[in-house]
């Protein structure tokens, strides 16, 4: 069983939801990076996300493709996010994925990357390029890494689609709460309620919901059926407002604890 | 066998690395293309707007000062600078239009690097009545000032794309962005032979008609297929246009002439196919221009046609395979050629197609009397007098 199978079943054990944190690896730095992850994991959440920077994130809003920029901007790259996996990973025991896009891991070669994924304390990945179609060129590998490949499952998705992504999917599945890019408006907080109810039925892995999810209410009423949430933009929109480091881990912390506070309370 | 495959895949290349929300679009795009190259009817309706709208077919000119000139080859220009709008990228457009009307679509979004492919995607939409937006990074509107207003005068809305590079790329990025949210009613005429399966397939065969006319055009006057192919390579569509039919010819040399911009030692040119790696963008697997990190480069070319880091699924495959050869000329060699060309022949080219013409300048000359070369003169030179007036003075 993966850290992130423990960690989701002992959360459904203790009836809580699972609340995931998506952090830009390198901004503001890599030390930032390192802070604010901890941090996050200290307020309450249960998985960390660390995206490798790219110049051109297809599914990223402004927000994300900024941070992005401005990590690459400050000498970020995919080997420094692993770095700084494994960093985190000797002082923290809480599971991390990795959210990159598919040119990268080609990059770098695909084997040698999910192998260098492994050694460096990551758990999971999240290839948001890589479909059911193109998902065969990593899902192997990756499994021979014992690394769980999350797939995502989009509210444009046919019903075989979603059976075939939740079978294909380990971990837990990733259901994109709206058709759109990160950070967009959610024009309705419940809108992913339904949807997420009918994944659910197909399968037995945990459906976390992220795209658009921003305020601890929102995550509340998404985990009316959800069994966790993924928070991106909003936290690196806090990071980035924040006035320095330190301010910005405290504001980090104190939007955690007020979305988890939120997602506990009965 | 026909490539791409039923996934998408030219070989190791094309596919569709795109998020999940997109892929049942894409899988209907697919599905309702397919269908429409089978119905008889489209092909008569779209047979019609090519004869009488577009000008189609557009001449296969002798070239003869240039072949004079040259002293070698016969050059043959296949003239697709007469083509309404002034360049191939009506080709493309009417045929996507033609589909997104199928598919009920009422909105059309597409990309736009100089203004070419947006202006003949508004000029589309204009035709048919459809809502149209373009996207068109900063830096280019303000290059391209021209052309953003005839796309506004057709109808179009412009929306200025102010992150990244604020070129080609970023527009392209955006559009994706857009379709994510917006599939359900609105159709991506994507202007170029690349982007996620099935649009490499289908602007190709929308292209094609450019390579069927000169197979019949060629044979009419020599009796023969032509020895080379030339066309100028950015995504690749007027090329792929040209090449595709003649693919199986194998006695039939293609060459596909990328930006060289400042020279390839200067790390500042368009040229994937000749100093790329693998990777994907844009929905797909092909040689693009990226940075020991994988980063996408800042590419750089005179020619905003060929300013692009990425390259076709199925110009990648045909490099891999060997079956077409790829060069890059400078800007400085498109920029003489893009006189020369003027003064021998009273024909303006494109800055893009000056790199195909370029080319021939250099190998005509070493080919034999007997032996003919055809170039796809993509798109006519009005878009870049200004340019080539601050350049050639």
């Amino acid at each position: 069983m993966s850290r992130i199978d423990e960690k989701l079943k002992s959360l459904k054990a203790g009836k809580r939801k699972a609340l995931v944190i998506f952090l830009t690896a390198g901004d503001p730095g890599l030390s930032a990076s390192y802070d604010l992850t901890l941090c996050a994991f200290d307020a309450g959440a249960d998985i960390v996300e660390l995206g490798a920077p790219f110049s051109d994130p297809l599914a990223d809003g402004p927000v994300i493709q900024k941070s992005f920029l401005r990590s690459i901007a400050r000498g970020a790259n995919l080997t420094k996010t692993l770095i700084l996996a494994e960093k985190i990973r000797k002082t923290n025991e809480n599971p991390l994925v990795i959210m990159l896009a598919s040119t990268l891991v080609i990059n770098h070669g695909t084997g040698r990357f999910m192998r260098d994924c492994a050694s460096s304390g990551i758990d999971g990945l999240i290839i948001p390029d890589a479909p059911l179609e193109e998902a065969g060129e990593f899902t192997g590998k990756a499994k021979k890494a014992g690394l769980d490949m999350i797939m995502l499952a989009a509210p444009t998705s046919t019903p075989s689609r979603l059976r075939r992504i939740c079978s294909m999917s380990r971990g837990f599945v990733y259901y994109i709460n709206v058709s759109g890019v990160t950070g967009g408006a959610s024009a309705d907080r419940k809108e992913g309620v339904k949807p997420i109810a009918r994944l659910k039925k197909l399968t037995s892995l945990p459906v976390l919901a992220g795209f658009g999810v921003k305020t601890p209410a929102q995550a509340r009423a998404l985990c009316k059926t959800a069994d966790g949430v993924i928070i991106g933009s909003k936290a690196i929109e806090i990071i980035h407002s924040a006035k320095s480091k330190t301010v910005a881990v405290k504001a980090l912390a104190r939007f955690v604890r007020s979305v988890r506070r939120e997602m506990d309370r009965k | 066998m026909n490539l791409p495959d039923s996934s998408g895949h030219f070989g190791q290349f094309g596919g569709q690395y795109v998020i999940e929300t997109l892929m049942p679009a894409l899988k209907k795009l697919d599905k309702e293309f397919d269908k429409a190259m089978r119905d008889q009817k489209f092909h008569k309706l779209l047979e019609r707007y090519n004869s009488t709208y577009i000008g189609r077919p557009t001449p296969l000119y002798f070239a003869e000062r240039l072949t004079a000139h040259c002293g070698g080859a016969r050059i043959y220009l296949k003239r697709e600078d007469l083509n309404h709008t002034g360049a191939h990228k009506i080709n493309n457009t009417i045929g996507q239009a033609l589909i997104a009307l199928r598919m009920k679509k009422k909105r059309v979004i597409a990309e736009t690097g100089a203004g070419q492919h947006g202006v003949a995607t508004a000029t589309a939409s204009a035709l048919m009545n459809l809502e149209c937006a373009v996207y068109m990074g900063e830096k280019d509107m303000e290059r391209q000032r021209l052309n953003v207003f005839r796309m506004r005068l057709l109808g179009a809305r412009v929306v200025p794309v102010s992150t990244g590079t604020k070129t080609l790329k970023d527009a392209t990025s955006e559009a994706i962005r857009d379709w994510i949210g917006s599939s359900a009613d609105t159709h991506y005429i994507i202007g170029s032979v690349v982007g996620p399966h099935p649009f490499p397939k289908i602007v190709r065969e929308f292209q094609s008609v450019i390579g069927h006319e000169t197979k019949f055009q060629v044979m009419v006057k020599e009796g023969r297929l032509p020895d080379v192919l030339v066309a100028c390579v950015g995504g690749g569509s007027n090329a792929i246009g040209l090449f595709h039919p003649f693919h199986h010819d194998e006695e039939v040399a293609m060459v596909g002439v990328e930006a060289g911009g400042l020279g390839l030692a200067t790390g500042k040119h368009g040229a994937p196919l000749a100093r790329g790696k693998i990777g994907t963008l844009h929905g797909s697997k092909s040689y693009q221009m990226l940075d020991p990190d994988g980063q996408v480069m800042d590419t750089h070319s005179i020619s905003a046609g060929l300013d692009y880091p990425g390259v076709g699924p199925e110009h990648s495959y045909y490099k891999k395979t060997g079956r077409a050869k790829y060069v890059s000329i400078t800007d400085k060699k498109a920029l003489d050629a893009f006189k020369k060309l003027t003064q021998l022949e009273g024909i303006i080219p494109a800055f893009e197609s000056a790199h195909a013409i370029a080319y021939a300048l250099t190998q005509a000359p070493k080919m034999k009397k007997s032996e003919m070369m055809v170039i796809c003169l993509s798109g006519r030179g009005d878009k870049d007098v200004v340019v080539a007036q601050s350049e050639l003075g």
